[in-house]
């Protein structure tokens, strides 16, 4: 029974880490209509910058997340000026076709850089530590990335529906030309929101090498994780896309035990699948 | 109708130069040219038979890697498994793919856009995993050809790619000429109208459905032959090879580099992309550093925001300019 | 006799009635108009007869046959074609292509769809733009490929949303003529308009809408003296106008 519980708590907290990759790609979708593949490479270069920081200068991932956040912000804003800016209103298709470009890019700069291999911090403060909750662990780490995750969401939650920056937002999702007559310059919001999306995947990369490996691959299934996350809670709902991540989260790790690691996510996958044939909204979309 | 006289003239100059291509004396003509070339007219097809569904039709979909896989798997069966010559196994993958290929879309077809798009790459992700697992092909460790009498009965050949190089020819001229038939005929128009406004075709009489599944079901058949050529010629098989999102979007990235929804296009991709793909291999060894795949990060980037329609859309331009100038109209 | 009869068609989005109860027939032969205010519900019918949404209750019948619910294929391949109201020209096809796709709804055949195609090429007045990619015409032009395109496929009953909006003097008339021209060559009209001057002289019955509902059907001129109607959308001003003038 213990192993159950066990297994439940890495799924949900697995799930968390989803939700904080997912709520960035979520908000860009919503606002933007973006969807951006090079999503997880963005995850893949801050866990490259809070790798590098810490094993040139020690730093903690604890804290070089912050350092991790900002490049990928920054990151963000000038691939959206480069990149984005140009497409905004083509076919959907051509963002796609842009950002995997993107992502193929950015992966393969690394890859040329540094290495496939895989690298691991080993000596940070919380790695490898652990909270014994009675039969069950509760892996710190982890533990720390759902908390940081739940702060930002709500953080962003607030930001987005009680600050006047936040309403612009709003307004400029619902109806980009309203949103300008009304004096808002929907082409900084544009930038700032893929930049938000972007240091909400870098938050996340920042902490990671904690306990993940990082090697130019890691970004890519994320990438699709958080596409199904989001597809699944529905275009549009950020509150959805953070209930499908806890809700893959689980479904990962359940079939991931009790079935075989192989079929994770040929479940998670499967479930996306099955419900978006029923509900082609996903669960909460409109 | 002198547009149907000069594309005729294109064609069958376009095939005269690639009959004559491996005789041609000088770079030519070593092995690994010739390697290049195969490449090149084998990515070209399948890349083609990707272009019939999205280029023609207008649904883009990143989960033809699994049609290419199960003609690869269905000639790999036929030689390992079954102790048979490839081509019944060919036959059996491509009708197979075309069964599944119908099957799995059309419940997609209602999903609009971005979600279709996502659903394609889960259907690539979970046939990548199932054919890991199953035993009955071969599982993680895939399909390995045993040495046995090269020809064409077997479709193998170990001491020259010469053959090769002309049965991929052959698979050239099938699947070109398929794709040229058809787009003067009303196969062709429906899917276009299909791709550019589905409502206003159905109301033109159109079956959309119908129309959608024809392309789905052709592409998927002829990515099959693509798929078992590309056995015969790799001596070997397995599931992160051909059921992979990587390979899927190579068909797809391939047909927008040289032109979607063109005929030439998928051709002149595949013979900017494959060169580069394979040299920098050769040069740099293993993956290249990916250096290949960087150049092509960025030529698609510049693409699809300076000149979506590709290189034929750039040809077109200049030829659109030169006519200006010479203050002339068709 | 009766080529599109409509029954007591509803058509209901949630708890906004779009259609209420909606009776009429179209005569084989003729050209009737729909009018009615802004969002009486005219393109909503439309889409209910060609097959784009499934009424919530009533019947269809064209030529005898219950088409309620059909496909907007089917209804096409019967004859009954429509255009829309906001155009949909297939925007990567040239104009002769856009054509051709109407044209090979009657035929496989590449050289007898081209002959047809031809013909109502010759018959919208847009030989000059055969080349010329759909996407990139004027907004006039667009409307008549549209109409050239529904032609092409050989129809007996043909709906035309609004294909007068927007054009002026001289193209009016020319729309109206080709309306006739249309209508002497046996094809049926089911005309959406808001230009009366040009619909009221060539209609022979007009069918008004107001908020769902079927408020008037008759010939031009009892339509124009219907008080529900002018208090509804022509306006005293207007209706005397109309009223004199000649059909």
């Amino acid at each position: 029974m213990a192993v159950f519980f066990q297994v439940v708590l890495d799924g949900l907290l697995n799930g968390m880490l989803y939700a904080l990759i997912t709520v960035g790609l979520s908000l860009i979708w919503g606002v933007m209509d973006v969807i951006n593949f090079a999503h997880g490479e963005f995850l893949m270069v801050a866990m490259y910058v809070s790798y590098w920081l810490g094993f040139l200068m020690h730093a903690d991932p604890l804290i070089s997340w912050i350092a991790s956040g900002a490049f990928v912000f920054l990151l963000s804003v000038i691939i959206y000026k480069l990149i984005i800016s140009q497409l905004i209103g083509k076919p959907a298709l051509s963002v796609l076709l842009a950002t995997f470009g993107l992502s193929m890019l950015l992966k393969n700069i690394c890859l040329n850089r540094f290495s496939p291999n895989f690298k691991l911090l080993s000596d940070t403060y919380l790695g490898g530590k652990v909270i014994p909750l009675g039969d069950i662990i509760l892996p710190m780490p982890q533990f720390v990335i759902a908390i940081a995750s739940l702060a930002v969401i709500m953080y962003i939650y607030r930001f987005i529906t009680r600050t006047k920056m936040g309403w612009a937002i709003q307004a400029t999702a619902m109806d980009r030309d309203a949103a300008e007559l009304m004096g808002i310059d929907t082409a900084r919001i544009f930038a700032l929101v893929f930049g938000i999306g972007g240091a909400c995947v870098g938050i996340a990369g920042g902490l990671l090498p904690m306990y993940m490996p990082v090697h130019p691959e890691v970004g890519s299934l994320f990438s699709l994780i958080a596409f199904v996350c989001v597809a699944l809670g529905g275009f549009g709902s950020i509150v959805g896309s953070l209930l499908a991540a806890l809700l893959v989260g689980l479904v990962e790790a359940l079939v991931g035990f009790y079935v075989a690691p192989i079929f994770k996510y040929v479940a998670v996958f499967g479930i996306y699948l099955i419900v978006i044939l029923i509900r082609p909204r996903g669960l909460f979309g409109w | 109708m002198n547009h149907a006289k000069k594309s005729r003239g294109l064609w069958y100059s376009v095939l005269l130069i690639l009959a004559l291509l491996p005789i041609i004396p000088g770079p030519l003509q070593g092995p690994f040219a010739q390697h290049v070339l195969v490449l090149i007219l084998l990515f070209a097809c399948m890349s083609q038979a990707w272009n019939i569904l999205g280029g023609y039709c207008g649904q883009v979909s990143f989960g033809h890697s699994v049609f290419f896989g199960i003609g690869a798997y269905g000639a790999g069966m036929a030689v390992v498994t079954y102790g048979l010559t490839p081509w019944p196994g060919a036959l059996a993958g491509a009708l197979l793919a075309a069964i599944v290929a119908m099957a799995i879309s059309y419940p997609c077809f209602r999903l609009k856009g971005h979600y279709f798009a996502i659903a394609t790459f889960a259907i690539v992700e979970i046939f990548n995993r199932l054919f890991m697992v199953w035993y009955w092909v071969g599982g993680a460790l895939g399909l390995d050809y045993p040495i046995i009498e090269e020809g064409w009965k077997n479709f193998m050949w170990f001491r020259t790619k010469t053959q090769y190089y002309y049965g991929a020819f052959g698979l050239f001229i099938i699947v070109f000429s398929f794709v040229r038939w058809m787009e003067g005929h009303k196969l062709g128009y429906y899917m276009r109208a299909v791709r550019d406004g589905q409502e206003a075709a159905e109301s033109l009489g159109v079956n959309s459905t119908s129309v959608k599944l024809t392309a789905i079901a052709i592409s998927a058949f002829l990515a099959a032959l693509c798929g078992a050529f590309f056995v015969q010629y790799n001596l070997r098989v397995d599931p992160p090879m051909v059921m992979s999102l990587d390979m899927s979007m190579r068909f797809v990235l391939i047909t927008i580099l040289g032109g979607l929804g063109t005929l030439w296009g998928p051709l002149l991709g595949a013979a900017i992309l494959i060169p580069l793909q394979e040299y920098t291999r050769a040069i740099w060894g293993g993956l290249g550093g990916g250096v290949d795949l960087i150049i092509f990060g960025i030529l698609i980037i510049l693409i699809v925001t300076r000149q979506p329609k590709g290189v034929m859309g750039f040809i077109s331009w200049l030829a659109n300019r030169s006519r200006a100038a010479k203050g002339g109209d068709e | 006799m009766a080529l599109l009869e409509v029954r007591n068609l509803t058509m209901k989005f949630g708890s906004l009635i779009a259609n209420h109860d909606v009776s009429f027939v179209v005569e084989e032969g003729a050209i009737v108009g729909l009018i009615g205010p802004n969002g009486a519900g005219k393109t909503t019918l439309f889409n209910c007869v060609s097959g784009v949404y499934k009424p919530t209750s009533g019947k269809i019948y064209y030529d005898g046959v219950d088409i309620t619910r059909w496909p907007p294929h089917r209804v096409a391949r019967l004859g009954a074609v429509r255009t829309f109201q906001v155009v949909r020209p297939l925007n990567d096809m040239n104009v002769l292509d856009n054509i051709l796709v109407g044209a090979f709804l009657r035929t496989s055949s590449f050289e007898a769809s081209l002959e047809v195609a031809e013909a109502c090429l010759e018959m919208c007045h847009l030989e000059e733009y055969r080349n010329k990619r759909a996407g990139s015409l004027t907004i006039g032009l667009k409307k008549r490929l549209e109409l050239a395109r529904a032609l092409a496929t050989q129809p007996r009953l043909l709906m035309l949303d609004e294909v007068m909006a927007g054009l002026t003097g001289t193209e009016l008339k020319d729309a109206m003529d080709l309306l006739r021209d249309i209508k002497a060559r046996g094809i049926t009209l089911l005309v959406v308009e808001h230009i009366m001057e040009a619909l009221m002289p060539i209609a022979d019955k007009v069918i008004v809408l107001d908020g769902g509902i079927k408020i008037a059907e008759g010939p031009p001129s009892e339509v124009v003296q219907n008080e529900r109607v002018i208090a509804a959308y022509l306006g005293e001003k207007f209706s005397k106008r109309l009223r004199g003038m000649k059909a």
